[in-house]
């Protein structure tokens, strides 16, 4: 009995231990003849090379490590943007699909049924070279809004330019702890007297009213700079001031969004389909009104269902965004696993840094989300 | 005539309501299409911003109308019901057809009234439309890359072959549906690398060889998606027993290799198949782009396919377990006849969904320089001749994707229906 647990458990042992021992023996003869030493040494090295969009301060000059923070910084912007917008285009359709309105819930389907079934590269791809090449030039671009251009060079919007822009931080921090706190006080009044307070509104206010005192008091003081056309050459323009999007940053964010968006929405549907006709009946029959029912009862259940697998897809969208490289978004993986490594050929610490960042965030987000759904599962006794 | 009321349209005066309600129906949607279409603006008396919502307010009215309960004509309550509930409801409704107005009618301009059929060159294309003549001189390309025209014959052949053999498992007799599991899992592919190997291929037999470089298009797409499918299926299956196991060496290697493949980017895999790899195997051995891919993609979506599994494997309820344990069945018996063909069917929808993905994960394989049908696309984009049409290349790309996935997601729900069972 006993050797039939060892056995298994032996050979796995042993099998994994031959492949990886032959792999490192092979990788130690491939870099001992070729002449190159294992180590992390090259990160401080100089990069010399251009990236052309960056959130930080960066040139040439810096270090391959400077480049990597880059990258890894260009990929979770988009991640972030493209998470916001997938989450908001995504519970919209989830929910128009629910519609007894046949055309609203026909459309919706339309759309999830078409952008899930084409592959993600394929649409940032159409985005990039067809759509937005298709895109005029700056000197022909018409002003949107009073305030942009959508150029082929990417879009051109306005940018605010703060003074003191750390004491109107400070202060939305100071704001939201607050807000925390009376929420936790009108919580526990509400329990202990039954004196309810109108909590939403009093959290807006707070929200407003504290980081615009500072303007008052704290010397913080917001302008808005615009994009102004100039010309370089003869034929050749630009945009000054503002702020500038490239249009690499705008194909694959409108890629991730609206694929992403489909897998969302069918989240949000099954969730809210999966709240029993009787929980509403009974919510209703207690005397609750319709958008009590839909934020005491539906809403709360709901999201247990929605939850995990919507984290599921921030974390695929995480790791899609690494197809930027595809249309040379310099993104971790096109800046650190494409240029860095062509440049240094240190193929195995590359792609293993490159690796092990994408484990590191994948993991991250999936413990706290087990976290999470420990904290809101229902208490089955 | 009794009392006419516009503001709550009854059953009594139901013919003027409803005349009146097509009517201004109708004028919103003249309205909308004059405007957009005719560059004329028949409100244009009216001041700017009233006149570019009129088309909804003339479609709002007519809707609010004909909004009469019980009418006795089916069409009408039928239509009332569906999109036309209350106002809000109608507006929306109303929106969504300006929309859809306002979206066909470019679209169906450029694909076909617009666009260009007939000719051989770019020259032909003259319409504002799509040029079609574009997608007519680069098909063969798109479908098999590189691969000499010549020697096409031999891709179609094996396809046909590899498609007859897998739908002759369908009409198998009764008595030998026990081997079927054995002929899909381990028959088939064996054959169909044969196939490829002697066929596509080719070096032997006196066909010209044909390196796999050469290979491309949309066979190339097919050709990784059959193999990863086929083999990330039973390695999927191993790794989540493996997660289930008792054997704290199995279970945990299992988890960290599925952890592992979950947490990174296919692309960085790709990377890592094409330039990490080579590094670990002894110097002067190669083995062929194509295969590592193949490799990659697999063990890629095996660590997916393994959580699928894993989940029909928790949903099963221990009583399977007790119960088959208690005729005295081992692990393998108790596995393989009673557990598997019970959790395998709960997740019919999850596995259809990888397999989705994995189809829609094969134009990543540029990154190692293998073209399929995206990466023909990006090719024939930038060739001197025909610049300026890479939008009816990523279309075409688009729909044949299309069609091949949403047919696949359609007969996994059929499966899943048929396969379900009542507990």
């Amino acid at each position: 009995m006993k050797f039939k647990k060892i056995l298994p458990q032996f050979l796995t042992l042993l099998f994994i231990v031959l492949i990886f021992g032959f792999f490192t023996m092979n990788a130690q003869e491939n870099m001992d003849t070729r002449g190159i030493q294992f180590g992390f040494g090259f990160l401080k090295q100089e990069a010399s090379f251009d990236i052309q969009f960056s959130l930080i301060d960066y040139d040439g000059s810096r270090s391959y490590a400077r480049a990597y923070l880059v990258g890894l910084l260009n990929t979770l912007l988009v991640s972030v943007i493209g998470i916001i917008l997938s989450t908001i285009l995504g519970v919209i359709i989830g929910v128009a699909r629910l519609s007894p309105n046949y055309l609203i819930n026909k459309t919706a389907s339309f759309y999830v049924e078409f952008f899930r079934n084409v592959p993600l590269l394929l649409q940032i791809f159409f985005w990039y070279f067809a759509a937005l090449r298709a895109l005029p030039m700056p000197e022909d671009a018409p002003l949107i809004f009073g305030s942009s251009y959508m150029t082929i060079k990417g879009l051109y919007t306005i940018a605010p330019v703060w003074n003191n822009f750390d004491v109107f931080f400070g202060a939305l921090i100071i704001a939201m702890i607050i807000i925390f706190f009376f929420n936790k006080f009108a919580k526990r009044k509400q329990e202990e007297e039954g004196k309810q307070y109108p909590k939403f509104l009093i959290s807006l206010g707070i929200f407003i009213i504290i980081p615009a005192l500072t303007f008052i008091v704290g010397g913080v003081d917001l302008s808005w700079s615009f994009p102004e056309l100039k010309q370089l050459a003869k034929t050749s323009f630009t945009f000054e001031g503002g702020l500038g999007i490239p249009p690499e940053l705008i194909a694959l964010t409108l890629a991730l969004t609206l694929y992403t968006a489909t897998f969302i929405a069918e989240n949000v549907r099954a969730g809210i389909q999966g709240i029993g006709k009787g929980q509403k009946e009974a919510a209703a029959s207690i005397g609750l009104t319709p958008s009590q029912v839909l934020k005491l009862v539906v809403m709360p259940q709901a999201l247990r269902i929605i939850i995990p697998p919507t984290t599921n897809q921030y974390l695929n969208l995480t790791k899609n965004s690494s197809l930027a490289a595809a249309i040379a978004y310099p993104d971790l993986v096109l800046v650190f696993a494409g240029t860095a490594m062509m440049q240094t050929g240190r193929a195995i610490e590359i792609v293993g840094i490159t690796m092990a960042t994408y484990l590191t965030i994948s993991l991250s987000i999936s413990a706290f989300m087990n976290w999470y759904n420990k904290r809101i599962a229902i208490q089955e006794k | 005539m009794n009392n006419v009321n516009f503001l709550k349209p009854n059953k009594e005066n139901l013919n003027l309501y409803l005349v009146l309600g097509a009517l201004f129906f109708t004028l919103g949607i003249v309205d909308f299409c004059l405007n957009n279409f005719y560059k004329t603006n028949i409100t244009g008396f009216l001041p700017g911003f009233i006149s570019f919502f009129t088309p909804l307010i003339f479609g709002l009215i007519g809707l609010h109308l004909i909004r009469i309960e019980f009418s006795g004509i089916k069409l009408l309550d039928e239509l009332n019901k569906n999109i036309n509930t209350n106002n809000f409801n109608a507006a929306l409704s109303v929106s969504i057809i300006i929309l859809i107005i306002f979206g066909v009618a470019p679209l169906l301009n450029w694909f076909i009234l617009d666009a260009t059929f007939v000719g051989d060159s770019k020259e032909a294309c003259t319409g504002g439309g799509a040029c079609w003549v574009y997608i007519k001189t680069w098909f063969n390309r798109f479908m098999y890359g590189m691969y000499p025209n010549a020697e096409q014959w031999r891709v179609n052949a094996t396809f046909i072959i590899v498609l007859g053999l897998m739908a002759a498992g369908y009409f198998f007799p009764l008595r030998y549906k026990k081997y079927l599991t054995f002929y899909y899992v381990i028959f088939l592919p064996i054959i169909s690398f044969l196939l490829i190997y002697y066929l596509i291929s080719g070096g032997e037999f006196g066909l010209e060889w044909v390196e796999t470089g050469a290979w491309g298009g949309l066979s190339l797409t097919f050709i990784v998606s059959f193999f990863s499918l086929i083999f990330c299926f039973p390695i999927g299956m191993m790794l989540a027993l493996g997660r289930r196991s008792d054997l704290a060496v199995v279970k945990y290697s299992s988890l960290s290799f599925i952890e592992f493949w979950r947490g990174v980017p296919l692309i960085t895999v790709l990377f890592m198949s094409a330039v990490m790899f080579p590094m670990f195997l002894p110097d002067g051995t190669y083995v062929d782009k194509l295969i590592r891919v193949i490799v990659a993609i697999t063990l890629f979506e095996a660590a997916y396919t393994a959580e699928v599994i894993r989940g029909g494997l928790q949903a099963l309820p221990r009583g399977q377990y007790d119960a088959a344990k208690s005729l005295g069945m081992g692990y393998w018996r108790l596995h393989l006849l009673v557990i598997l063909p019970q959790a395998l069917k709960l997740v019919i929808p999850g596995i259809a969904n990888t397999f989705l993905a994995l189809v829609k994960d094969t134009p990543l394989i540029f990154v190692v320089g293998l073209l399929e049908l995206v990466g023909m696309l990006n090719l024939a984009k930038t060739n001197p001749k025909w610049l300026g049409f890479s939008m009816e290349g990523y279309v075409f790309a688009g729909i044949i994707f299309w069609i091949i996935c949403y047919s696949m997601s359609k007969y996994s729900q059929k499966l899943e229906l048929k396969f379900k069972t009542d507990r």
